[in-house]
């Protein structure tokens, strides 16, 4: 069953009741974007996040949740807020978020392995030190033997690969996702999922996770944030309870999984005309 | 290529060409036209005088000179063009005038501005050259995908490190395209510059066998600029090629 499902009351007690014994490892104050003093991409959000869960930002096309990460990122400054990172005020990218791209942002004049070690190689580290890193979370995602080809080379599913270890090499506290399994099949999509998971219980990371894929969302997160068409403000917070020990099939009929799911979509359906 | 099916040897419609002009040349039809025999002697007489190879080393020294510094400008600028939206629209006309426009009309003025010497050379092959560069930089930049940008700037790259690390390497299929483009006008340049000049290098030779009509020596010469431009035109080639590889596969 679903724990927690209701309306965001705002600012009191932001977590979901199972979450308030955890630390916030990022926080966004009164956050509001407006592109080109036209489009109203979100208003007024605050936000959570808390160290060790995977949240989701979900909603439809266009309500900012992609703006909103960015924001998050250090890539894009908003009109108003802040945003906190253990509690200080950052204003830019930073070395303990590590951010996953939708289109993958791989250099293709570069290998795989140089690829993954481009955020060590920015800070200035030995070759052979990164190479080796960038080798052994090569290996973790599953690329082992593709070190030395270039990414046209690979399948869209292993650049992604490549993108999330490069991601993961440079060893952040969070690890920002921007809907990164779109531009790949549904096998892969779900095969990725289900490495996402496991790629959790080793990695003790904070992430923050964007999807439009309601059943994406359930079955990898500890936190679902919906966000209300433009201009995006957080209209519900929900912290699915499922039980994860289980093979991907069982988790995909578990009883949890399915309620919450459906109980996203009645929500999300006033979005959609 | 197969004639009556026979396949002909690559070089076949050359050889061909060689043959005609030997044929013209020896029935005396037209006084410019020696015999091609006699134009391959008078090259390999030519090639070892010290006036050629003074004025090769002339010719050659003038047309890196302007290449390189076509190369660095014209990259900069390009950039400068690609990136700043300013910059952009201050200069894009003027480029895009100069790019087309009949340049040689302006070697007079170059002489007058630096003199009938290798200077003038030299600003007239970086004038030929420069300007495709800086419009095929300027196209390669404006069409880098933004998340590559964004990519590096998240994992804390600096402003150089964006420009050296990611802008110029996705953008180097459409600079290294400007700047054979640019060498190819570049040859053009240096001849012509140097015709005009007409005392130095080449130029010099010219107007001496055209003067004197030395019709053979006139024509060696004349291969010798021809087979420059076709080796500078494929050595950039080659090194296109190199790069090409992910021209295609860019995101």
């Amino acid at each position: 069953m679903v724990a927690v499902t209701r309306k965001f009351p705002r600012p009191a007690d932001p977590h979901g009741a199972d979450m308030t014994s955890l630390e916030s490892i990022i926080s966004v104050r009164g956050i509001s974007k407006v592109y080109s003093g036209q489009v109203h991409a979100l208003q007024d959000v605050d936000l959570d996040f808390p160290a060790g869960a995977l949240t989701t930002l979900l909603g439809p096309s266009g309500c900012g949740k992609t703006t909103l990460l960015k924001i998050i990122a250090g890539l894009m400054a908003p009109n108003t807020g802040d945003v906190l990172v253990k509690g200080r005020k950052v204003t830019g990218p930073g070395p303990e978020r590590a951010f996953v791209f939708q289109d993958f942002a791989l250099m293709p004049w570069a290998t795989v392995v140089r690829n993954v070690a481009f955020g060590l190689e920015l800070r200035g580290m030995a070759e052979a030190k990164r190479h080796e890193i960038a080798r052994r979370y090569i290996e973790q995602v599953g690329l082992a033997g593709f070190e030395e080809k270039y990414p046209h080379e690979l399948s869209g599913g292993m650049r992604q690969r490549v993108g999330l270890a490069r991601a993961l090499a440079v060893d952040a506290d969070v690890l920002l996702l921007d809907e990164p399994f779109s531009a790949v099949d549904e096998q892969t999509r779900r095969k990725f999922q289900e490495d996402l998971l496991r790629l959790r219980e080793i990695e003790r990371k904070t992430f923050i996770f964007v999807t439009h894929s309601i059943e994406e969302a359930v079955y990898l997160s500890d936190r679902i944030v919906l966000l209300s068409r433009r201009p995006g403000r957080v209209s519900q917070i929900i912290a699915p309870q499922i039980d994860r020990s289980g093979s991907p099939d069982e988790i995909r009929r578990d009883r949890a999984y399915l309620d919450t799911v459906e109980e996203i979509w009645q929500s999300l359906r006033q979005f959609v005309d | 290529m197969t004639l009556f099916g026979y396949r002909l040897p690559m070089m076949s419609s050359l050889i061909l060409w060689c043959l005609v002009w030997e044929i013209v040349g020896r029935a005396d039809l037209v006084l410019l036209f020696p015999p091609f025999s006699g134009v391959l002697v008078s090259l390999w007489e030519l090639v070892q005088t010290p006036k050629f190879l003074t004025a090769s080393w002339t010719t050659l020294s003038t047309f890196c000179i302007g290449m390189a510094l076509a190369i660095v400008a014209g990259v900069a600028l390009g950039v400068l063009m690609g990136r700043v939206k300013a910059a952009e629209n201050l200069l894009g006309m003027w480029v895009n005038v100069f790019a087309s426009a009949p340049l040689s009309a302006l070697v007079p003025v170059l002489m007058i501005l630096f003199g009938m010497g290798e200077t003038t050379i030299v600003v007239s092959v970086f004038l030929f050259a420069v300007w495709i560069i800086v419009l095929d930089t300027q196209a390669g930049v404006k069409h880098i995908t933004p998340s590559l940008i964004d990519m590096a700037r998240s994992f804390g790259a600096g402003r150089f490190a964006i420009y050296a690390k990611i802008i110029l390497w996705a953008a180097l299929p459409e600079i290294l395209a400007g700047i054979r483009l640019g060498f190819i006008r570049g040859v053009k340049g240096v001849v012509i510059g140097q015709l005009l000049v007409s005392i130095i290098g080449y130029g010099e030779l010219f107007e001496l066998y055209s003067r004197s009509f030395l019709m053979e020596e006139f024509w060696a010469l004349t291969i010798v600029l021809f087979a420059f431009a076709l080796v500078v035109a494929e050595l950039v080639g080659m090194l296109e090629k190199r790069i090409e590889y992910y021209a295609g596969v860019r995101q």
